[in-house]
């Protein structure tokens, strides 16, 4: 079979750009994108190629009585449909840690919108309405939608006959996973305490809601493998699920990065890779899968919704005793990352202040809801917004200023995590609260800036024109966070670069390629900048992403840059050394300092550290290239012990702070949040552009779960309500404030060039922030987000 | 069934359209141009926004029949279009209002179909002459994973050319029917403004 058109993710980055890392260097691929040329895996295309469509189920809960596929079958331009029985191997699940996903439903379905059958077709509306022709027969089962009843003694069980990893230690089998976290004496420190607060929150079912829905084109090749074009946070994990349901080696099983439409956790699951694979090699045809919105709110997994039970205690002096808290995460039918998303919550679930006495559980549910898996601040966004309301209110109880309280309070290098685990890099929590208290406060009033009108487009309300500025009051509230940075548990999360330099047309050049999934964060142009600081060139090559060169781990958990970053440095560190190897054996007998001094690559040319040129790249290269693949690691992690909670778990910490301001009518109910300015560490801004661009961009996400962002699972069906940009409302330009960012860089010794990851933490504290500004903007209590106008109005 | 229109400025002819087929789905499928993106197919997400006879649509609200005959201006052809619209002296360049009978701002049918776009073959696209609203979207780190963009960048570049210099509650009103997820928005107001005021430099 011939190349798809359109290489998409092959960039090179003209050598007029200079930047190495610490410039603001702009995207290789931003021309392609703003001309529309960038190739999303949506836009992928091949000769004679087939769509693919998947049938869904339409309840949550049932056995499957019978399905019959013949009236499909029967429609002209159907070349294939596919059932579990049509599944060629034994491997009939999959999942990221626990195999628990069918391929295909066998026998019963466990959520609403679960796969049950597959078509492939030669237009896309025939594979939909064969898709609508296979009849399917439920016989429906009573739902399981919260802990009462997935705990209840006669619960049925989500999973019946469970054998993984984590069945040994939970006390119920409609539980993935519960990891309690145990220090100090929780009964005693409340002895001790002035003050003590309790609260319940409810956090709801969030969205990543990507644009670019999930896509991908399967096409067969000649040795019997398949070919996938794909959009995903992590090739080599897809890999390692697919392949053995197809029955192939994984050789045979090529995988190349397409465009990616935004990720935030939501692909870190497969989707529709292996329908996809199956339909092409049954067929023999390239087959292509798009799903619409309205599939793409089933196809992926969703941000954990929770409910969250905390009490803090203080002294009058304003000093937290204890924090006791217990997190219930609904994890959905299958466990996806429900596991470690557990672990997060559980060892973040106190947020980044220093208290000795802790007693924490968090548990994910299996339920009848759809699954819940990777989100954007996974675990920790859900702990953030309820332990930033109780600081809310324990600092009101002892009668402290909430920002003061929380300085007294804030954590910093060096302090003991609930794990044991020791802070051990900077850790600016009270600088950041400090930095971010101080910016400017907008105008009072702002909606008369303009002039002497109001200009409603300011107020809340906007164009509805329901207010000019009556019953409008302000409100102002602070949060902040802690996220941890990489894969923590003791998961071996490394990643894998190569690198080549060569001479082309009379310049050096390097060629990075990796496997890291460039989701739009911009791991690409910062990977181009590591290689520039590192070997001295100005033009880089950014090779496709693909199974072609080792694992580059997931683009999440704020890890890329650290890890993949890592892993680019280290190789072209190595090839460097190489280089120079050569440059020794050529030009060595000229110039002693080849042998004496410290020599770095800048500008094309070896030079001493005192910055005298000994040699030009190119004359030291010639025709040789030079090539490394090495993997790279940080430092490793341990394990949780299962019954205290205590172990060095993490990697890294990354902190941010977020000031909301808020103008709330609260005749009505609507809320317009003014400005989120938000304050972070980032340890080095290796950009410091696209730095600021993630810092905005994950503060509107919380912007979104605080006042519009939930998807509606009925309580007594199970059914998605909403599952449209109608019914699930994301922040549109207009529903967003300004966004000052003042960005901190506080080198953390542990991680290449001091970097700190930088894409979740400011998901954490926005939502907390707004909630904190309407609270303070009504007087109301709030213990849920989102926050809908009935919530403000009692009505 | 046939449609007839045309398409940055080419006529162009699509065959064996089903009748429920969107403008969309024959620009991306039918025409091989992509640009336009589907994330929402109801008309909520603007990443498919193109310009019929001058307007700004969804085009995956737009039957495929109902562009016979009408001219249509997608992502792909919007360099040549705001350099067209830069030599006619169209309003977005502050010169007098060429580009309509009445001498109002917009693109006049007439103007939309008097010109037509480049061949463009760099794998990399280096070199390629961009609209100004496209050169400040990459300049001023608006693009993420941009996805949103191609519908951003029509919808922007139609409100430059009506309103050359937009108040930011402009801006905002005008890119609401846009959705991003990636940036925050905060870097697309910059990159609307970068244009508007390179837009006035260049008076």
């Amino acid at each position: 079979m011939s190349t798809p058109n359109g290489t998409p993710t092959k960039i090179t980055q003209g050598s007029q750009t200079k930047g190495g890392i610490g410039e603001s260097t702009l995207r290789p691929d931003g021309t392609l994108k703003v001309t529309g040329e960038f190739a999303y895996s949506s836009d992928m295309w091949h000769e004679d190629m087939l769509w693919g469509q998947i049938l869904r189920s339409t309840v949550a809960h049932a056995e499957i009585v019978s399905i019959d596929t013949s009236e499909a079958l029967a429609l002209a331009g159907v070349y294939a449909v596919m059932t579990y029985d049509d599944l060629p191997t034994e491997v009939k699940n999959y999942g990221l840690e626990i195999q628990d996903t069918p391929v295909l439903a066998h026998g019963k379905v466990r959520h609403h919108g679960e796969p049950v059958a597959i078509v492939a077709a030669d237009h896309p509306e025939t594979a939909r309405r064969a898709a609508a022709k296979i009849k399917v027969e439920y016989r429906e089962l009573p739902v399981i939608t919260d802990e009462a009843s997935a705990t209840a003694p006669d619960a049925i069980l989500v999973h019946e006959g469970r054998d993984d990893h984590h069945v040994g230690h939970v006390p119920h089998p409609n539980i993935v996973h519960r990891q309690p976290i145990i220090r100090g004496d929780v009964a005693a420190a409340r002895e001790r305490a002035d003050f003590v607060v309790e609260g319940e929150y409810t956090f709801g079912m969030q969205d990543q809601a990507f644009l670019g829905p999930e896509s991908g084109l399967a096409v067969p090749e000649e040795d019997g493998g398949v070919h996938l074009y794909i959009a995903t946070q992590w090739l080599h994990s897809d890999l390692r699920q697919i392949a053995p349901v197809l029955g192939l080696p994984e050789r045979k099983v090529r995988m190349t990065l397409s465009g990616v439409g935004g990720a935030f956790g939501g692909r870190e699951d497969l989707s529709m890779q292996i329908h996809a694979c199956l339909l092409a090699l049954r067929t023999g045809k390239p087959v292509k899968i798009v799903y619409n919105r309205f599939e793409s709110f089933f196809g992926h997994v969703h941000r954990h919704p929770a409910k969250l039970y905390y009490e803090h205690g203080a002294t009058k002096d304003g000093k937290l005793t204890h924090v006791k808290c217990r997190i219930v995460l609904d994890g959905g039918a299958y466990a996806s990352a429900s596991p470690a998303v557990v672990g997060n919550a559980a060892s973040l679930g106190v947020g980044p202040y220093v208290v000795d006495d802790v007693d924490i559980e968090a548990i994910a549910l299996y339920t009848n809801n759809p699954p819940c898996g990777a989100m954007r601040g996974f675990g920790a966004v859900q702990a953030c917004f309820a332990y930033e309301a109780q600081m809310d209110k324990l600092a009101d109880a002892v009668g402290v200023d909430r920002v003061e309280f929380r300085q007294l309070n804030a954590m910093e290098q060096g302090t003991i995590m609930p794990t044991g685990q020791p802070v051990d890099s900077p850790a600016p929590v009270a600088e950041l609260l400090r930095r971010v208290k101080a910016m400017p406060l907008p105008p009072e009033q702002q909606w008369l800036s303009a002039g002497e009108e109001a200009d409603v487009r300011q107020l809340p309300g906007g164009l509805s024109n329901t207010t000019h500025g009556e019953g409008v009051v302000r409100g102002v509230g602070y949060a902040v966070g802690i996220k941890n940075v990489g894969f923590s548990e003791g998961f071996d999360d490394y990643s894998t670069a190569k690198v080549r330099m060569e001479v082309i047309a009379g310049e050096p050049v390097a060629t990075v390629h990796t496997a890291m999934a460039e989701v739009g964060q911009g791991g690409v142009t910062v990977h181009a900048q590591i290689a520039r600081t590192e070997l001295g060139v100005t033009q880089v090559t950014i090779h496709p992403a693909d199974t072609q060169v080792g694992s580059a781990g997931s683009t999440s958990a704020s890890r890329q840059t650290y890890v993949t970053g890592g892993a680019v440095k280290n190789s072209c560190e190595l090839v460097r050394e190489k280089v120079l190897e050569i440059g020794r054996r050529r030009f060595g007998s000229y110039h002693p300092a080849w042998a004496t001094a410290e020599l770095l690559l800048e500008g094309g040319k070896v030079v001493t550290d005192g910055g005298e040129v000994l040699a030009d790249l190119v004359d030291v290269l010639e025709d040789e290239s030079v090539e490394v693949e090495a993997e790279w690691r940080h430092r490793p992690t341990e394990a949780f012990d299962l019954r205290t909670g205590q172990g060095n778990g993490h990697v890294q910490y990354s902190f941010a702070a977020h000031r909301a301001v808020v103008e709330v009518d609260t005749e009505l109910g609507l809320v317009k949040v003014i400005e989120l300015a938000c304050a972070q560490d980032v340890g080095k801004a290796l950009n410091p552009l696209s730095v600021v661009g993630q810092i905005q961009g994950g503060t509107i996400q919380g912007l979104g779960v605080a006042v519009m962002e939930e998807i509606i699972v009925d309580p007594v069906t199970a059914k998605v309500r909403n599952p449209s940009f109608t019914d699930y409302l994301i922040p549109t330009i207009l529903d967003t404030p300004t966004i000052p960012v003042d960005v901190l860089e506080l080198a953390d010794d542990h991680a290449p060039y001091g970097l700190r990851g930088v894409g979740e933490a400011p998901t954490l504290s926005s939502t907390p922030a707004v909630l904190a500004a309407i609270r303070n903007a009504t007087g109301l209590e709030l213990n849920r987000t989102p926050v809908r106008p009935e919530h403000l109005t009692g009505s | 069934m046939r449609v007839n229109f045309t398409v940055n400025g080419r006529p162009q002819e699509a065959d064996d359209v089903w009748e429920g087929e969107s403008l969309l789905y024959v620009l991306r499928e039918r025409l091989g141009l992509p640009g336009s993106k589907n994330a929402c197919e109801q008309g909520e997400c603007g990443s498919c926004t193109v310009r019929l006879d001058g307007v700004p649509v969804c085009s995956c609200l737009v039957a495929a029949g109902q562009a016979e005959g009408r001219d249509v201006v997608t992502v792909e052809g919007l360099a040549d279009f705001a350099k067209q619209r830069g030599e006619q002296g169209g309003c977005a360049s502050g010169a007098s209002g060429a580009s309509g009978a009445s001498g109002s701002c917009g693109t006049s049918l007439q103007d939309a179909q008097g010109w037509s776009a480049k061949g463009q073959d760099s794998q990399t696209g280096e070199g390629t002459e961009l609209a100004p609203i496209q050169q400040a979207f990459i300049d001023a780190g608006a693009v993420q994973c941009g996805f949103c963009t191609p519908g951003l960048l029509v919808a922007a570049d139609e409100m430059l050319e009506r309103n050359p210099n937009p108040s930011d509650a402009d801006i905002r009103e005008a890119l609401s029917g846009n959705l991003c997820r990636c940036t925050g928005y905060e870097k697309i107001m910059d990159a609307v403004r970068l244009a508007a005021a390179r837009q006035g430099e260049a008076v």
